[in-house]
């Protein structure tokens, strides 16, 4: 593994840390007992299968529904409320229908109390980088799926945040939509390294982003039962990488462990 | 296809009109109790000629336009109250159903006696009517919040007061226009309602004139005007709809281009 640049003194802290997390729906136990650690500017994968509560997860860091049991701790403390410190990409579309492209990434600053005017500016300059020029006043239900993800990474990359948490959030799209979003993260992750938990049932997209796979047995009560190192050169291209040896090698080792659990889900 | 469906409209028009003109004409049915089409027409055109018809299509105008800006001013800001605070819409909820199950005929000669024979009578029969259909759209409006969009909006950074602004206003507002159209036309029952039930001027007031003399021409001629006053209500109640909704999709074109 690449060493990794320590750009604040906060980040020897790891970015997230979760200590005994455990989540119940009523008397569902979605999640039973996790500890996952990541650090400042890893990207982690969390595979497993369907209903394991990997979103769950995702919205236990995010604060938006608190663990039952467990602890929290964003960049070493301890998370109360929602989380400041991360953007949310969600799996199903979050954009604002009643706001245009430009107004839905502009929308992060002017609650912030950025200026209409400067915010649109900013708006402006990321709705570009995702590579949607031109497109500043159409609404969502204008723009196709792959574009709506685009809006919605811009969205949340306007405002910096340090840790991005993504739930499938191309799981929607195509696969050639797919690979060109998944390329184009990858450069955009490339250029500030936020740490990242981007969650998956796709193993091979997993490997060709992450760092670090983390493997989520079948619910309920799901709990980590594999974690894995990516040790693939960076910059990747997701297309290319996947016919390499050691990408093969990577994938047979864990997808040993994550049929077992896909198949236990299946038995359910 | 548009202007075949309207020929087709004026096809029914034409001939219901010359039917009933023909029955009448041929004795078939007796004008006193039918009048006529011709006559109908020709006393339209005596009421709007001599200019009649004026005063009291505008004190009818007035009144609903009152009892719906009141009706939906008041439902929208009760609907937002209790959809928010689930506390508050467990407590009223009862009485809210039990106020809604009265029959609103039945108020109006309660308003007469307490707001006397004027529009103010008239426009309290009308907020009923009114305020039930846009509070209730509200409050629907702001239950059925995209939750994802909510929670997008909030890790966004977005406040209380700011999700009220981004996000439930602006999803409850479909909702509340397409109420919109509906309250017009509870506004104009309130107003007529009240007016034929005891008043001295307004639509309801000329139709009730009409029957107490079994003038049946005036009758039907008044519901004619009444009709194309309510319609071309709603016509400009949906355009500043369309107007306001640019961004919502047409029915059946979700999912857009490329």
């Amino acid at each position: 593994m690449r060493p990794l640049t320590q750009p604040k003194a906060t980040s020897t802290r790891p970015a997230i840390a979760l200590k005994g997390v455990v989540q119940r729906f009523g008397g569902y136990v979605a999640v039973g007992g996790v500890d996952l650690e990541a650090a400042a500017g890893e990207f982690v994968a969390i595979v497993g299968p369907t209903g394991c509560g990997k979103s769950t997860i995702l919205n236990i860091v995010a604060g938006l529904r608190p663990p039952a049991e467990g602890e929290v701790r964003v960049f070493g403390e301890p998370l109360a409320g929602l989380n400041r410190e991360a953007g949310y990409l969600f799996q199903a579309d979050g954009l604002l229908p009643w706001k245009t492209a430009l107004e839905n990434v502009a929308l992060g600053p002017v609650l912030r109390g950025v200026r209409p005017g400067e915010a649109r500016q900013r708006a402006r300059h990321w709705l570009a980088k995702v590579g949607l020029a031109g497109f500043e006043d159409r609404y969502p239900h204008q723009l196709s799926g792959g574009m709506k993800k685009r809006v919605a990474l811009a969205q949340v990359l306007i405002l910096s945040p340090r840790i991005l948490l993504m739930d499938e959030p191309f799981g929607a799209l195509d696969v050639q939509t797919r690979q060109l979003m998944e390329n184009e993260l990858l450069a955009l992750w490339q250029e500030d390294r936020k740490t990242v938990l981007f969650v998956t049932h796709d193993l091979e997209e997993a490997i060709a982003l992450a760092d670090r796979v983390v493997v989520f047995s079948a619910g309920p009560a799901s709990r980590i039962v594999g974690d894995f190192r990516v040790e693939l050169p960076r910059p990747r291209d997701v297309a290319e990488v996947r016919l390499t040896e050691d990408f093969l090698a990577i994938h047979r080792e864990i997808w040993g462990l994550l049929r077992e659990e896909v198949m236990r889900a299946h038995a359910r | 296809m548009r202007a075949r469906v309207r020929l087709w409209q004026l096809g029914i028009l034409v001939l219901l009109l010359a039917g009933w003109e023909l029955s009448v004409r041929l004795g078939w049915v007796d004008a006193f109790f039918f009048s006529k089409p011709s006559e109908i027409a020709g006393r339209i055109f005596e009421w709007f000629s001599t200019g009649e018809i004026y005063g009291h299509l505008w004190i009818t105008l007035w009144e609903t336009m009152l009892a719906f800006l009141i009706g939906t001013l008041l439902g929208v800001v009760l609907g937002l109250w209790l959809a928010l605070v689930p506390t508050a819409s467990a407590v009223l909820d009862p009485f809210i159903k039990a106020m809604n199950s009265i029959p609103r005929v039945i108020l109006a000669p309660i308003f007469t006696l307490w707001f006397g024979l004027g529009v103010a009578s008239k426009v309290a029969l009308g907020v009923t009517l009114v305020f039930f259909v846009a509070f209730f759209n509200t409050y629907q409006g702001i239950k059925e919040v995209n939750p994802v969009v909510l929670a997008n909006a909030r890790m966004l950074g977005a406040s209380g007061r700011q999700l009220l602004a981004h996000v439930y206003l602006p999803s409850a507002a479909s909702w509340i226009f397409s109420s919109l159209r509906t309250s017009i036309g509870f506004a104009v029952i309130g107003a007529v309602v009240g007016e034929y039930l005891g008043s001295a001027r307004g639509l309801g007031y000329l139709i009730s004139q009409a029957e107490g003399v079994f003038d049946t021409t005036g009758v039907f001629a008044g519901m004619v005007v009444l009709a194309v006053f309510v319609v071309l209500l709603d016509w400009v109640v949906s355009r500043v709809e369309a107007r306001l909704l640019v961004w919502r999709p047409a029915p059946g074109q979700e999912g857009g281009t490329v």
